[in-house]
């Protein structure tokens, strides 16, 4: 359950962003990905969950071990917290929706329509999702954005309980999540300098 | 796939599901064509199928937008095409959900509508079968063209532009199948034509869109 990355390179709107990428995110630990906005980070977050192509390099993750969770928690409004869990617990065939509920401390708004949660609520509900699916490795987008500091600290216990269960944790965050077995990848120095590769990925996207 | 169908149907029949917008629109135009026709039985009969599957159509065409947009909106079509579903599976899921909440009532209203515009008696049942058989139709190439406008603002007009033409050969089918019927005419061949193309449709559509969410995600 080793995630490995060689030499990668992502494109975000035909623009080569990430360069020569590599880094290797062994089981239980987790990897903090830091750099100022327009880095890259999502875009690499997302061109490793699979929804975009690298234009180099390779990325090795095991088949049906990925759990990603973006900026938008994917909720549905008039769905209650318990049944936007059920969804996913059922899509992912895992059983877990109370283990999700009582990690994420939503046990008792779980008969609330999703629509009526505050922006923090939400977001703990979007990250019990990553509970829900059994999956070792997570790969998370900015996960603390609009949590207080008690739901930071709880959402900390919980990737440190995954990471001791032998999952491991792909971050983009600019919160110190107090984390100490998390190493910390700034991704700066891998921006994109090549002109070659700029003019190479606008040659293509012309062609799409 | 059965909790997407779930819960698809169950967003549908929710507060602003936009369970029952396809069904009103069908019942006013089929209110709303007499009255504005006149009440003359005979012109009424005649443009009976024609009016009742041009109903059906746009208020198919009414609710498409929401088939992807809004999952693409909240960001559980990204969290979709990460799961272990296949896009394919989802695709066709939500196509069924969406045929099952404004297909399926529309043809289960056809026959009451009828009435209002003297259908002759023996086109209800050809009305039903052809409703019943074409209207899958409608959602699988709606769910396509969904697919290829998920990411673009505003998609609805371009939407309708691109699925409309794909629509014609279900419209002419279908209204030919009920004129016929009604008449007591042989109805074999435009009904067969009207199931190819739902068979056809519901067999390779998914695929493409499938292909066009994935290069829309991206």
């Amino acid at each position: 359950m080793e995630m490995r990355v060689s030499d990668l390179a992502v494109q975000r709107g035909g623009i080569v962003v990430l360069e020569g990428l590599s880094f290797t995110l062994p089981p239980g630990r987790a990897l903090v990905l830091r750099g100022p906005n327009g880095v890259g980070k999502t875009t690499l977050l997302r061109t490793l969950a699979g929804l975009q192509p690298a234009v180099a390099g390779e990325v090795s993750i095991p088949a049906e071990s990925l759990a990603y969770a973006s900026h938008a928690d994917g909720l549905k409004a008039t769905l209650t917290v318990a049944e936007n869990l059920a969804f996913w617990a059922a899509v992912y065939g895992t059983g877990l929706v109370e283990d999700a509920l009582a990690g994420m401390n939503l046990r008792e708004l779980r008969n609330r329509w999703a629509a009526s949660l505050s922006a923090g609520q939400k977001r703990r509900l979007g990250l019990a999702r990553l509970l829900v699916s059994g999956r070792p490795i997570w790969v998370l987008d900015e996960p603390t954005v609009s949590l207080d500091a008690a739901s930071v600290a709880l959402f900390a216990a919980v990737v440190r309980a995954h990471l001791a269960a032998g999952g491991s944790a792909l971050l983009a965050t600019h919160i110190d999540l107090g984390l100490d077995e998390a190493e910390v990848l700034d991704l700066t120095p891998f921006r994109a300098t090549s002109r070659a590769a700029r003019q190479d990925a606008g040659f293509q996207e012309a062609f799409l | 796939m059965t909790a997407l169908l779930i819960r698809d149907l169950r967003l549908a029949v929710r507060a602003g599901g936009g369970f029952g917008l396809g069904l009103a629109f069908f019942l006013l135009v089929a209110v709303l064509v007499p009255l504005g026709v006149g009440p003359e039985g005979g012109t009424l009969g005649k443009i009976a199928p024609g009016i009742l599957w041009v109903g059906a159509l746009l208020s198919c065409l009414l609710s498409l937008d929401r088939i992807f947009a809004l999952d693409f909106e909240d960001g559980s079509l990204d969290l979709l095409a990460t799961s272990p579903l296949p896009m394919e599976g989802a695709v066709a899921v939500k196509a069924l959900a969406h045929w099952l909440v404004t297909g399926l009532p529309l043809t289960l209203a056809a026959p009451v509508l009828g009435v209002l515009l003297y259908l002759p008696a023996s086109g209800y049942g050809w009305l039903v079968v052809s409703l019943l058989i074409g209207t899958p139709a409608l959602s699988v190439i709606g769910a396509f063209g969904a697919a290829l406008t998920v990411g673009v603002k505003r998609g609805g007009l371009l939407l309708s532009l691109l699925v409309l033409p794909l629509y014609v050969p279900t419209l002419i089918f279908g209204a030919e199948v009920v004129k016929r019927g009604a008449a007591g005419m042989e109805i074999a061949t435009p009904l067969a034509l009207l199931a190819a193309i739902t068979a056809g449709a519901a067999a390779l559509l998914p695929f493409a869109s499938a292909a066009a969410i994935r290069v829309n995600l991206r």
